[in-house]
């Protein structure tokens, strides 16, 4: 007993305190309160999807895969600024520009690396044309080694196929730049 | 095909009685300690089998349960733990010899004077019939053991119990300034007592 | 049925007719309860993964009703891994050991009314040698997986198995002092009339001991110290895998569901219908309602096997010391009172007890 007197607060329950304890103790009421708890959310709507099948809700602004975009002419818009190779923290975009025939400045190489993209969208922030930009698109895989460098044929071959969907998430965010 | 019923219980009991001699056996020859204990249970379990084939089924399951799920289960329990040095325990096995030898011959003899006694005679002990009571033996052994054997079980019972209370201040032993968890009082503290809501008056830069 | 076996096989001798009917029966009612187990498993998985608000398993079959299969079928393509200087031998009989006394204690639950495969007289003893052999399996694999974890895993499920038996046989005496026999039929027949009948409530201490003390049996969650995943990885099982494993896995599950079905039969009546005393058999259509049988027991058995995996979702671990103070100091001495209790009452001619 000496011991729990060195104990600072721990020998304050009375009398009545230990009958009520022996009570509850043995009706097992503190396991009924845990087990209420648990039976409860066993009720409970599921917060799980069932992923392929169902998915999250996406934003607009969701940042995936790159795309390099075309005017409605078919002109591409990218200008080889290198304002996005400027501005990418990790490194992952390199740009090789040259003269075409008609006097413009295009891109003559446009690669991202995956593998060092962070997905930041500071390089869609940083174009001044909208060319390069980020797409829902989330579910891709690579299967051989050199995938992982989106060329800018490979990027604009995505900007077509998804023209459709990335016009339309811009002009829904467009209130908000 | 009709002699089933007379062949078929002895050629379970000497498979029975031979597999359990061998048991026996492995149980002092085997090196590992562990092995050993593992051919008693198997013992216990073929005697238990054998005492079933003899309609004792009380006697049986109670072999089963006492000796095979606990008191073995604490024996292999003690085995594992040690580490014995099975070449040690070797050395004085010929100086020992002739002492086990003569115990086991005493043993073999107190056994076989069933035999002489039996072929004298003498009733030593009513055959068991167990058919005769309509609950099997267990109701018979229990109806004995309350009536007529009242008072052989009951010291029985307290010689267990004095061994039990022994055994336990034996090995009790109290250390001085062990902090015990005293579920008791952990169980019966309120918030109250552990918890002082004070209030505080905010603070602010001025 | 059985007569119609035996009519069909009049050839053979009948002691032959009778090793047959016993073998069907023996063979019906062990892969019943392997397929329980199957399903037990899936039941555990949706239950706990419910009460955490996920899906449970849904990938394989409607909803994940094909999981067990996909999951036995793993396991048993799996290869044995057997640990090096481990006793090969004891190593790959442990699972058996664990096993078989697991199945072996169905013989003589009775399941609907007059029929167990083997109506033992000793039924309640049997019971208890069975459910205190399953320890082998365990102690045995962790001493011969030559592993630290493994052993630790055995020496606390053998004592923690060694303190729940005691408490459990004195709940059982209590159910036969009540019953009045050692025969489980007996003892349901003797609960036969609706819930006043049954023994939960004369026994209800005996009832709650029994149950938590077969928790601890089958080294369930909260006391399943001797698994321990964040202590000692998997405790006695950690070097096991494969079709090993599954032994195991098997032996754990049938003991539960065992004891789930033990604790219908000694405490809820068994096959015998809760409304038996409130609806009359002879009414139109309420009238099955009152009619015992398998499905009552099967419905009992579900609810304790809920209420297993719902203790599971709900309490963390107990500590060690804490197990063996609540086995020897808490349980031991309420069934002796209530033990106690009873025998005062059953002189007096009280409640059930006469």
């Amino acid at each position: 007993m000496s011991d729990s007197e060195k104990r600072p607060a721990a020998g304050k329950s009375g009398p009545g305190d230990r009958i009520r304890a022996v009570f509850r103790t043995f009706a097992l009421w503190e396991l009924l309160r845990g087990l209420r708890v648990t039976l409860t959310n066993f009720f409970r709507r599921k917060v799980t999807l069932r992923y392929p099948e169902e998915k999250t809700p996406q934003s607009p602004r969701f940042r995936g895969l790159h795309a390099l975009r075309r005017y409605a002419n078919g002109e591409e818009r990218c200008i080889a600024c290198k304002l996005c190779e400027a501005v990418c923290p990790a490194l992952a975009i390199t740009i090789e520009s040259e003269v075409r025939e008609d006097g413009t400045r295009r891109a003559s190489r446009y690669d991202i690396d995956l593998f060092k993209c962070v997905y930041c969208g500071f390089c869609e922030e940083a174009c001044p044309v909208d060319a390069i930009v980020e797409t829902r698109i989330h579910e891709y895989h690579m299967e051989n080694r050199g995938e992982n460098i989106l060329t800018r044929e490979r990027l604009l071959e995505i900007g077509d196929r998804y023209e459709e969907q990335i016009a339309a998430d811009r002009s829904a965010d467009a209130s908000y730049r | 095909m009709q002699q089933i019923p007379e062949i078929f219980p002895l050629i379970l009991f000497y498979g029975w009685s031979g597999l359990l001699i061998a048991a026996a056996v492995g149980v002092i020859t085997a090196r590992n300690p562990v092995h050993s204990v593992l051919l008693l249970v198997l013992c216990f379990v073929i005697s238990a089998a054998i005492w079933l084939l003899l309609r004792a089924e009380f006697l049986a399951v109670a072999l089963v349960l006492v000796y095979v799920g606990a008191v073995m289960v604490l024996l292999l329990f003690v085995v594992m733990m040690l580490d014995i040095n099975v070449e040690r325990m070797r050395e004085g096995l010929t100086r020992y010899a002739p002492l086990g030898v003569l115990v086991g011959l005493l043993l073999a003899a107190q056994l076989s004077s069933v035999w002489w006694l039996r072929r004298s005679g003498l009733e030593i002990a009513a055959p068991a019939d167990s058919l005769a009571f309509e609950e099997g033996n267990t109701q018979a052994l229990g109806t004995l053991l309350y009536t007529e054997h009242l008072y052989a079980f009951e010291i029985a019972g307290y010689i267990l119990l004095l061994a039990i209370i022994g055994a336990i201040t034996l090995t009790l032993r109290r250390r001085k300034g062990l902090r015990v968890q005293q579920v008791s009082e952990q169980v019966a503290v309120r918030p109250e007592s552990r918890v002082r809501l004070v209030k505080m008056k905010t603070e602010r830069d001025e | 049925m059985a007569e119609l076996l035996a009519n069909w096989l009049d050839f053979l001798p009948p002691e032959a007719i009778g090793a047959l009917i016993d073998l069907v029966a023996i063979v019906a009612v062990t892969v019943v309860v392997i397929l329980c187990v199957a399903y037990a498993t899936y039941l555990e998985r949706k239950v706990i993964g419910f009460m955490q608000l996920r899906q449970g398993p849904n990938r394989v079959g409607f909803r994940g009703l094909l999981q067990p299969f996909a999951d036995v079928l793993k396991l048993l393509v799996k290869e044995i891994v057997i640990p090096g200087r481990a006793n090969r031998w004891l190593f790959l009989t442990a699972p058996v050991l664990a096993l078989v006394p697991a199945l072996a204690a169905w013989a003589v639950v009775p399941l609907f009314p007059g029929f167990a495969v083997a109506d033992l007289n000793a039924g309640l003893l049997y019971l208890l040698a069975m459910t205190s052999l399953g320890i082998y399996g365990i102690i045995l694999a962790g001493w011969a997986s030559n592993s630290k974890y493994a052993l630790l895993g055995a020496m606390r499920s053998a004592a923690q198995m060694v303190a729940y038996e005691i408490a459990m046989g004195f709940a059982l005496v209590g159910v036969l002092m009540a019953a009045g026999s050692l025969n489980l039929g007996v003892i349901v027949e003797k609960q036969a009339g609706g819930v006043g009948n049954w023994f939960i409530l004369p026994l209800l201490p005996l009832f709650l001991v029994y149950f938590i003390s077969g928790i601890a049996e089958t080294n369930r969650a909260p006391f399943d110290v001797a698994e321990g995943e964040s202590e000692i990885v998997a405790g006695f099982h950690v070097e096991y895998g494969g079709a090993t494993f599954a032994m195991f896995f098997l032996a754990e599950y049938a003991n539960m569901i065992l004891i789930a079905t033990l604790t219908a039969v000694l405490f809820l009546g068994g096959w015998d219908s809760p409304f038996a005393g409130l609806i009359d058999r002879q009414w139109p259509v309420v009238g099955i309602l009152a009619a015992p049988g398998l499905f009552w027991l099967a419905a009992k058995t579900f609810l304790f096997l809920f209420v297993f995996l719902w203790l599971r979702a709900t309490f963390p671990r107990y500590r060690y010391d804490q197990i063996m103070r609540l086995g020897w100091k808490v349980f031991i001495p309420v069934t002796l009172v209530w033990i106690g209790v009873e025998a005062v009452l059953s002189v007096l001619d009280i409640g059930p007890f006469k």
